[in-house]
């Protein structure tokens, strides 16, 4: 990573000055090795982390060797000669060998099943040895030791983590921090030895598990040792080279020969070497320049931060872990929200941050500690956050500007600001859409287009192009709102009409327009208009969710979560005979088959529909289920039949088509286990009837609902859900789900409309319910038996078949 | 050594649809815009490889089921600023019938 990096840097200066050619030990193209833990945790294949594939060494004219290492380097003759015999001969050299895992002096670490967390080949090991066996035992609590536990831990194996010191991560996060850290790892699963010296690796033919020197012992099928690195320095010390820990390099880069130089974990700069990225980045900047001839930059340390990356576990830190004598620190523990955070100060200046929990604030910070603030007037309040501390009330805004350029804005697809940054001078961007296509930064979750958006500002220095109001799609100017209006006053009644009436730029319309049009002529139209299946989603047009290997689930319906055992029957009995590859109870209380091909979809229906089951709709833009709790039958706390409320509610609203997703529960008491809080619809009984809560969102971005009203009867909450299913149908944009369309109008506007105003709430409901009468028909049944869309799943004859 | 097949009528397409042909080498895609011209590609995205005869056909073009990128149907290649593209094989429509160009060992 860090040798290629220079090589991209350098190339960037001075593209032509050299003949390159590079010799890697792995048989690989060079990779994003930061990334491995998530390719272990299956998050990430390999492909996707690749850094530069070989077409970009071929394009830039480099000469490539992968799999054959360098051997000698003769510094005198001024060549390398590698593992293959192939010498070359070179003007300047650079040295990137990393690092390689320390390995402690124990027995039985050539066993086969034991390996370290370093390379694709360990991460093959695990992956292979997690899919035999069950039990792991990783060796070392470090960072890199953790994430390679949690990911075999998601890979179904049970894992334990021995650690030499009393508390985990203890280079990057206090005491206090490291506690939290392996409770919160505890709960989920990894069993932990702290304070654990191994002293032997057990086993014959493989391994079978370890012993500590005080006598404990843990069985094991498979040992990850992840205790350090250390710098790869052999090559280097016997070319006669400086070394110390690491290769001696000075501010240049430039190792004790003039002509070589070394960058990444390899290297030593005044005493230090480094594992982290940010600083790696920044020596293949200072040694591309000097190799490109230039002599003004120099390299210096800068403070460096550390997140692990452990869905879900939150952890941050920065600079220096614990006060001395001349430090102060404020530490801030939550235990009701399970964060903790601490500060460590020095002469009005941050130094040091330690957060745990919440990292939201972890940007801001590192930003204040890397740029030696003066912090005395927001010391007192600084530990609340950027938010208490700058007196801005409601939600965070980050300080785009600020931020440093390898701050990552996009989590998603790792886009950090110095990227987004550089698209936008070099390409002269000028709306979000473009950066967004050109970057990929916000192009998935989406989570993140606000800051996008304001990196643009800042970079622009004005605000970007494009209305603040979204159009439909990048074919016309015409907001969601125009359109819609525009469809009923006009009685526009197909797509082509409405692109013709509000001329379009482009005829034929876009990938996003057709769905969206598709619907809001649905919603305006019922029963008038006929659903154009080819501008639907694929997951749409065919009643299943394509997955990435492109084969299908089959989620039947499960009305309020339950299920006859004839019904288990011949769920059990199809995936058996179409030999899937999984069944899964899924986030909505129902049983997903998976890896259905297309072919295979209507005599999978066929034989559902037969036993009385109908499609779930859990592809739909459209009701997909009603998650319900046990409810007054059978919980001693339940106040209402919330399970025969939900299967009302589902039988009321299932077939509907709706702006997005719409998720419905109905919880039987105000502990709430059907998380009627964070639902588009949600029910909770009590005593006195039922509370009504909406625009709840458990997805990308959180949000709990707000209360609607207090109804007393069953037959109130069937009618209110159906209006306000109606007004979400008439009013969101395509695509919004309630929560962004609740937050637009404001909870005070439904209110008005769904609980004060009576008539208009009857109203609504009656064209919900005239809607209903059209779209109320299963889809699976209209094609398993009626040869609905028939040519949909069915292959043409294969070349060279016999007709 | 290549050679011209039938391998559908254009009424079994739907306007704006796909059919997939298997064939030895992966899957070929046929494709009927809405101005009835057909256009054949392998089905594959160059992104992630997603079946292409899964997307959403508008204009000349098609978008992948899988994230969403846009390849244009007459030349494969992917719409700016993403860069691939999927081969293409020459195919024509004679008398509502679609003919498809293959090499030997398809």
């Amino acid at each position: 990573m860090a040798g290629m990096r220079t090589v991209e840097e350098l190339l960037k200066l001075d593209p032509t000055r050299y003949d390159i050619t590079v010799f890697g030990a792995e048989p690989y193209v060079n990779y994003d090795r930061i990334m491995l833990s998530s390719v272990l945790a299956g998050e990430k294949q390999v492909d996707d982390i690749t850094i530069n594939p070989r077409a970009w060494y071929t394009a830039n004219g480099i000469t490539l060797h992968t799999g054959d290492p360098v051997v000698v380097i003769d510094a005198k003759a001024r060549s390398v000669t590698a593992q293959s015999g192939l010498c070359v001969g070179y003007d300047r050299l650079l040295i990137a060998t990393g690092s390689k895992p320390i390995v402690p002096p124990i027995p039985g670490l050539n066993l086969p099943g034991v390996c370290a967390f370093r390379d694709i080949r360990d991460v093959d090991t695990m992956i292979d040895a997690a899919a035999t066996y069950q039990r792991a035992v990783v060796i070392g609590g470090g960072l890199l030791g953790l994430e390679a536990a949690w990911g075999l831990k998601r890979r179904g194996m049970a894992v334990a983590v021995v650690h030499l010191m009393p508390t985990l991560m203890e280079r990057q996060l206090d005491e206090a921090a490291g506690r939290l850290l392996q409770r919160d790892l505890t709960e989920r699963g990894i069993a932990f030895f702290t304070n654990g010296q191994t002293e032997e690796v057990t086993g014959t033919d493989r391994v079978t598990g370890i012993r500590l020197a005080d006598g404990r012992a843990a069985p094991a099928d498979l040992v990850v040792v992840a205790i350090g690195i250390r710098p790869e320095t052999d090559l280097a010390r016997a070319a006669g080279l400086e070394v110390n820990r690491g290769i001696v390099v000075g501010d240049n880069l430039c190792t004790s020969d003039p002509d070589i130089f070394a960058v990444g974990e390899c290297a030593e700069h005044r005493g230090q070497v480094v594992g982290l990225v940010a600083p790696i980045w920044d020596m293949a900047k200072v040694c591309a320049h000097h190799l490109a001839g230039g002599a003004d930059l120099a390299y210096s340390p800068q403070t460096t931060a550390t997140r692990l990356k452990i869905t879900g576990i939150d952890v941050f830190s920065a600079g220096q872990l614990a006060g001395g004598e001349d430090e102060d620190e404020v530490v801030l523990r939550d235990a009701r929200r399970g964060t903790y955070r601490k500060l460590v100060l020095r002469d009005r200046k941050l130094v040091g941050a330690v957060l745990y929990g919440d990292v939201a604030d972890g940007n801001w910070y590192f930003d204040l500690i890397r740029r030696h603030a003066d912090i005395g007037d927001i010391a007192d309040r600084m530990i609340l956050g950027q938010a208490a501390a700058q007196g801005s009330s409601g939600p965070v805004k980050l300080d785009t500007k600020s931020l440093a350029d390898d701050a990552q804005i996009c989590g998603c697809n790792g886009v950090c600001k110095g990227t987004i940054v550089a698209a936008i001078t070099s390409k002269g961007l000028t709306s979000y859409d473009a950066v967004k296509s050109h970057t990929k930064a916000s192009a998935s979750c989406g989570t993140c287009a606000p800051l996008v958006r304001q990196v643009l500002a800042d970079t622009l220095g004005v605000e970007p192009d494009g209305p603040a109001i979204p159009t439909v799609c990048k074919c016309t100017d015409h907001t969601h709102e125009d359109v819609r209006a525009q469809i009923l006053k006009q009685g526009l009644k197909t797509q082509a009409a409405v692109r013709a009436a509000m001329a379009w730029k482009t005829p034929d319309g876009c990938a996003a327009c057709h769905p969206a049009l598709n619907y809001y002529l649905l919603c305006a139209w019922p029963g008038e208009y006929v659903d154009d299946n080819q501008s639907r989603f694929i997951n749409e047009r065919v009643h299943a969710n394509i997955q990435k290997d492109g084969s299908y689930s089959v989620i039947p319906r499960l009305w309020g979560g339950t299920a006859k055992p004839a019904e288990l029957a011949v769920i059990a009995a199809i995936a058996q005979d179409y030999n899937v590859a999984e069944v899964k109870i899924t986030g909505g209380q129902r049983l997903g088959i998976y890896g259905i091909k297309k072919a295979d979809l209507p005599a999978v229906w066929a034989r559902l529909t037969a036993a009385g089951l109908v499609s779930g709709h859990a592809y739909a833009k459209g009701l997909r289920t009603v998650k319900t709790c046990v409810g007054l039958e059978w919980c001693r706390f339940g106040t209402q039949d919330s399970t025969a409320l939900g299967k009302q509610l589902e039988r009321l609203t299932w077939g509907t088509w709706t702006p997005h997703k719409f998720k419905m529960g109905v919880s039987g008491c105000p502990r709430n286990c059907a998380e009627s809080s964070i639902k588009d619809l949600g029910v909770i009984c009590v005593e006195s009837g039922f509370d009504l809560l909406i625009g709840g969102n458990g997805g990308t971005e959180l949000r709990g609902t707000d209360k609607l009203c207090h109804v007393t009867t069953e037959a109130e909450v069937l009618e209110y859900c159906a209006a306000f299913m109606q007004l979400y149908r008439e009013e969101a944009r395509y695509l919004d789900r309630t929560a962004p369309y609740v937050e637009r109008v404001g909870i005070a506007y439904i209110r008005q409309r769904i609980v004060d105003d009576a008539d208009g709430r009857r109203a609504l409901q009656q064209r919900f319910m005239h809607a209903q009468s059209f779209l109320q028909d299963d889809p699976w049944a209209e094609r398993a038996n009626h040869g609905v869309d028939a040519r949909e799943f069915q292959p043409l004859p294969a070349l060279g078949a016999t007709p | 050594m290549t050679s011209w097949v039938q391998v559908c009528r254009l009424d079994d397409i739907l306007p704006r649809g796909a059919r997939v042909i298997p064939a030895a080498k992966g899957e070929i895609a046929v494709f009927r815009c809405s101005d009835d011209q057909v256009f054949a590609l392998h089905n594959r995205c160059p992104h992630k490889h997603g079946p292409l005869s899964e997307g959403i056909v508008h204009g000349h073009q098609v978008a992948c089921p899988l994230h969403g990128w846009v390849i244009n149907l007459e030349s494969g290649a992917a719409a700016a600023p993403d860069i691939g593209c999927a081969p293409k094989l020459p195919v024509k429509l004679i008398d509502g019938t679609v003919w498809l160009q293959i090499a030997e060992g398809n």
